[in-house]
């Protein structure tokens, strides 16, 4: 077949999987239902994978041990300290943060609060200087206190060593809830596709039957497989990016209208935010991702639907 | 060219449709196929289009050994044989224009080509004006001309009728052989199945009867039931 030729039938059968389209309009509306199901479970996973990584990852850069150093240590000692702690394996940083700053922090901290402010002032500042500690490992803090818990140490301290050590338990929830839920997320992908699938699959079928003299005749009348393959092809694959559209577009509009409730429902653990920038910052990928995923679960479930229909048929 | 040597087909269920049928058939050539029903005259078109396979034996038409034929090659062969069916096979929700077209489009030739062949083919068997026409609007002998159009328009080497009178009235069976005369004319080797005896014994070509998977008789200018 001569190249112009090829083009004309490419473009007759794109017209004609588009005329199909239309044509079984209300199954076609059912197969993108569902498809659009399936895309939006995957962006969700998608987002919320990255959301959870991004949660872990914030909650653990926060985790820090504070040393509370009496009024009566002096610079001398205290760079002393410092140098110790710099000798310990895991410790990434120490910070040191004076009275004053400490007392500015609180009064920031507390801006709202005019009670707590007026129960403090700079000339009597009860706030005690501290060493802000970040280890390298947020789990392998043993070292760490064993070194704090020395007596010489602890004789420094104004107040007990502060251990994230609460949000730690916190944090290994989360791990192992993200844990749990890529694996459900996984689960759940692989069924909605296959549902999906199986749904295109009858779609196609059904719109075989329903033009079986249709197909027949084209047979007799010498049409390739390409041609009467094609437009159930291209049909399915207008599916998958009208799906593809319909659920970033929902997305989109869901966290639009709905961020703060989302923010409120996931009771503070994850940063719905993030999640937002994510998306927007992502969109033509996630586009280009969700365009692509639905393409092929189309196309391949009617490729199965006609190979099956062909193969009967010569 | 047609040639059939020694072919036989049997199918798993009914047994024996065709044994060891040999058929020569010269191009521009109009040959008439009788028979009973179920002696065998469908399964020869079949194997011709290749809608089977025959069990054993060698089909050669135009040149086109079928042994040698791949699936994909298949809607090439059926391009270069027309055919036409006694239920006609148009397509209802097509227009007369668009099912003669439909047969262009298949092959990939463009819509300007479309346009310029359709209308001088619906000229031959007599439906220039009906163009527009859907075929329920149109009477049987009408319809078969459609699909006579159909299957001529892309000009084949051989033209196959099977029983195309087999739903008209005499006078439409007669407006629709006398339209496979001219496409004869033309050059095209039409083979012919019917059971109207009065059109077999008209036409006075040759006649092929085949009985029980087997020729009975092969006759030039032959007549119906005549051995």
């Amino acid at each position: 077949m001569s190249y112009s030729r090829k083009m004309i039938t490419g473009e007759r059968i794109v017209k004609n999987g588009f005329i199909n389209f239309w044509r079984n309009i209300w199954l076609s509306v059912a197969a993108i239902a569902m498809m659009l199901i399936t895309l939006t479970i995957l962006l969700f996973a998608v987002i919320a994978n990255a959301t959870f990584g991004h949660t872990i990852s914030d909650i653990t850069s926060h985790i820090d041990v504070s040393v509370y150093l009496k009024d009566s240590v002096t610079d001398a000692q205290r760079s002393q300290l410092i140098q110790k702690l710099y000798n310990i394996d895991n410790v990434k940083s120490v910070t040191y943060l004076n009275k004053t700053q400490a007392l500015k922090n609180y009064e920031a901290d507390n801006a709202n609060n005019p009670d707590l402010l007026s129960a403090i002032s700079q000339t009597d500042n009860p706030l005690p200087a501290s060493l802000n500690i970040k280890p390298k490992d947020p789990n392998q803090l043993q070292s760490l206190k064993d070194f704090l818990d020395r007596p010489e140490i602890t004789a420094m301290q104004s107040d007990p060593t502060s251990y994230s050590g609460d949000r730690k338990a916190a944090i290994d929830k989360i791990t192992s809830a993200t844990h749990f839920f890529q694996q459900a997320g996984v689960a759940g992908i692989i069924v909605f596709i296959f549902i999906s699938m199986l749904i295109i699959f009858n779609t196609i079928r059904m719109a075989i039957f329903n033009r079986r003299d249709e197909l027949i005749i084209m047979r007799l009348l010498g049409a390739s497989t390409g041609f009467i393959r094609g437009p159930f092809i291209v049909e399915t694959m207008l599916y998958g990016l009208v799906a593809a559209l319909l659920s970033l577009g929902a997305v989109a509009a869901l966290f639009a209208v709905a961020s703060q409730t989302l923010q409120a429902s996931s009771l503070g653990l994850l940063d719905i935010n993030y999640s937002n920038n994510y998306f927007r910052n992502r969109l033509w990928q996630i586009l280009t991702i969700q365009i692509l995923a639905g393409i092929i679960i189309g196309a391949v479930s009617s490729l199965i639907a006609t190979r099956r229909y062909l193969k009967h048929h010569r | 060219m047609i040639l059939l040597d020694r072919v036989s087909k049997t199918y798993n269920r009914r047994g024996v449709a065709l044994e060891r049928i040999s058929l020569h058939v010269e191009p521009k050539e109009f040959v008439i196929i009788v028979g009973p029903s179920g002696a065998g005259k469908s399964t020869l078109f079949k194997l011709l289009t290749r809608e089977e396979k025959p069990s054993s034996g060698k089909i050669i038409v135009g040149g086109m050994d079928y042994e040698h034929l791949k699936d994909r090659d298949v809607p090439l062969l059926r391009r270069k044989i027309g055919v036409v069916f006694q239920d006609f096979k148009l397509l209802n929700n097509k227009t007369v224009f668009e099912n003669v077209a439909f047969a262009l489009e298949i092959a990939g030739i463009s819509n300007n080509e479309i346009k310029h062949t359709v209308p001088k083919v619906l000229e031959i068997v007599g439906l220039k004006d009906k163009a527009n026409n859907y075929p329920q609007e149109l009477s049987g002998g009408e319809r078969q001309r459609v699909a006579i159009a159909r299957a001529i328009v892309r000009q084949p080497k051989i033209l196959i009728a099977d029983e195309p009178t087999g739903n008209l009235d005499p006078k439409h069976a007669w407006d629709v052989i006398s339209v496979l005369e001219k496409v004869n004319r033309f050059g095209t080797t039409v083979l012919l199945t019917t059971h109207n005896m009065e059109i077999v014994d008209k036409l006075k070509r040759r006649v092929v009867t085949i009985e029980g998977g087997q020729i009975v008789s092969d006759k030039a200018q032959g007549k119906y039931r005549n051995q």
